[in-house]
């Protein structure tokens, strides 16, 4: 019977309203971001619920006319985009090891990423300020990069691996005796098989990568500054400014928006990989 | 399987050579450094030994555990409330229905959105002057509540940012879960008579257990690496009300200069995030599989 209650129209209606609400409830914050970047302090300083109000770029204006933007916006593409191809690279090479490859040490490597995952930010923070100091890599783009790189890796290696184990061994072993060296079989054969485990991976590096705040606190100067980083200093002891950091917020927000329109189903893949069978 | 002995290392050794620099001996400084006292400028040649100080001081200090009890509150509300909600909205809303991937769709953006704007937006929201929170209760005739500014509603304002940005993720990944529920067995369940109440609790949710407790510690592990929306959010204020561990750690460290101490206190802090990994590897392994094979 229960199959028959489902679709009851007036149940059928029930569903739609919830999923809708809570659609709602997900998107209101992130509107109210974009929102609150299109109006001027004065608007924003205006008590009361006012959903009608003339939109202005004049925040938008602000904080893309500030001349350092420019350097803060290529500093965060290429701490993202470094730290994704870097860890995609690695990530692959290490997982298609660890399934393949039985050998001395393998899950102390397994075991020992899988724990680094759970390291808390913070806790990194404090050690590598002090040893990338004295290295010379503090206010260095690749000292965050390196940074970015090693703590992801643990979740790409994860990721790849559950995708490389579906890959059947079979195929390899028909492609290397075809002649085929071992580049051109991952090349080749495997790679095309894992594109979607690669895309989730590669999402969720780039997002912590690009959204990251506190490493990149800690580690950066006027010069490397990236996006996020910029957006806190328009906190001050004086209050915020509300108009421009929500600017540049959803300035932040766009690359990750775009990539959950076009890429949802990798991400959840991602999201749920390991703990539910797909 | 292919075995050699140096060929694997190819493979794994780049990845392993660089999570070990930038990780693995990042973590064994941290213990190293809370053996010392150390001011941030001076060359580490100068750093004095201290011995156990540093952490006798910690474990002294009631600040330490305030933030420690602050985070274990956190993280047990925020993943208790985020674990009933997801589970109880993916039971009512499961099932087919046409544009499932459109909501989904919505439903991940709180995770995918930078952290500090999650923070900005509820501070935003919370703001005592012009939050919408408060337009809406004064639409109802209320006074203005200084929620930021008030130790028990700013704790709540945390927990609900949290949960806002990820109630959706034990959504999606019970839906998931309960999209692999086999069939014929809620049919047989039907067929001998099983209610509503009964179907769920003692055949759905029992099926799908082992996803809910790999949820559970996922989330988990993961309350305690909160800290860039609480940052942003209330910076630990009002008091030390929403000071949750990795914040009490990065202001000794970075407002208060003692990296000796921050670090004696990331000792505390990795103690029992290992504890909850421990647990979680051993409930749930994906090396495991293969070693059953």
């Amino acid at each position: 019977m229960s199959l028959d209650i489902k679709r009851h129209p007036a149940l059928v209606t029930a569903h739609y309203s919830a999923l809708i609400f809570l659609a709602l409830v997900c998107v209101a914050p992130i509107a109210v971001m974009f929102a609150t970047s299109l109006k001027l302090q004065t608007q924003i300083f205006n008590t009361g619920v006012n959903f009608f109000f003339t939109p202005t770029l004049q925040n938008y204006r602000e904080v893309l006319g500030e001349g350092s933007f420019t350097r803060y916006l290529t500093n965060s593409l290429i701490v993202g985009v470094a730290s994704t191809v870097i860890t995609l690279v690695l990530g692959c090479m290490a997982a298609y090891g660890l399934a393949r490859f039985r050998f001395f040490g393998r899950k102390t490597v397994a075991y020992t990423s899988l724990l680094l995952r759970t390291v808390p930010l913070a806790v990194l923070a404090v050690p590598v300020f002090m040893i990338w100091g004295q290295a010379g890599m503090i206010n260095s783009l690749w000292g965050l990069i390196l940074l970015y790189v090693a703590v992801n890796l643990p979740f790409a290696i994860w990721l790849l691996y559950g995708f490389i184990l579906q890959v059947p061994i079979e195929l390899e072993e028909a492609a290397s005796i075809d002649g085929c060296g071992p580049i051109k079989v991952f090349w080749k054969v495997v790679l095309p098989l894992i594109k979607p485990g690669i895309a989730a991976a590669s999402i969720f590096t780039f997002r912590i990568a690009w959204n990251e705040f506190i490493l990149a606190l800690v580690l950066t100067d006027r010069a490397t500054r990236t996006l996020p980083v910029a957006a806190s200093l328009y906190i001050t002891d004086i209050g915020v400014d509300w108009g421009k950091i929500m600017a540049l917020g959803s300035l932040i927000a766009i690359p990750p928006l775009i990539f959950t329109f076009i890429a949802a189903r990798q991400i959840i893949t991602g999201l749920t990989a390991g703990a539910v069978k797909g | 399987m292919r075995t050699s002995s140096w060929v694997p290392l190819l493979y794994v050794g780049p990845a392993v050579a660089l999570m070990a620099v930038a990780c693995l001996y990042p973590l064994l400084s941290a213990l190293q450094l809370g053996f010392y006292d150390w001011s941030m400028g001076t060359p580490w040649g100068e750093a004095k030994w201290v011995g156990l100080d540093a952490f006798v001081a910690a474990f002294s200090d009631e600040a330490v555990w305030r933030s420690l009890k602050t985070t274990l509150m956190f993280a047990a509300v925020c993943v208790v409330s985020e674990m009933m909600l997801g589970i109880a909205l993916a039971l009512a809303l499961e099932g087919q229905v046409r544009g499932m991937a459109f909501f989904r769709t919505l439903f991940i953006l709180p995770m995918m959105i930078a952290p500090i704007a999650v923070g900005l937006v509820w501070r935003y929201l919370f703001d005592a002057q012009f939050g919408l929170l408060n337009a809406i209760i004064g639409l109802a005739g209320a006074a203005p509540v200084g929620w930021l500014a008030q130790e028990g509603t700013a704790f709540a304002a945390i927990i609900i940012a949290d949960i806002w940005q990820w109630t959706p993720f034990v959504f999606i990944m019970m839906i998931a879960a309960l999209a692999n529920v086999d069939g014929a067995v809620l049919e047989a369940a039907r067929v001998d008579g099983a209610n509503w109440w009964q179907s769920t609790f003692l055949v759905k949710l029992p099926m799908i257990a082992n996803v809910i407790v790999i949820t559970l510690l996922m989330r988990l592990v993961d309350a305690f690496r909160v800290l860039e929306v609480i940052y942003i959010l209330t910076f630990g204020g009002p008091g030390d009300s929403t000071e949750i561990l990795s914040l009490h750690i990065y202001k000794t460290a970075f407002v208060g200069q003692r990296l000796g101490s921050a670090a004696a206190i990331s000792v505390l802090l990795l103690v029992v995030v290992a504890l909850l990994s421990w647990f979680a590897l051993r409930l749930s392994n994906p090396l495991k599989e293969e070693e059953r094979s």
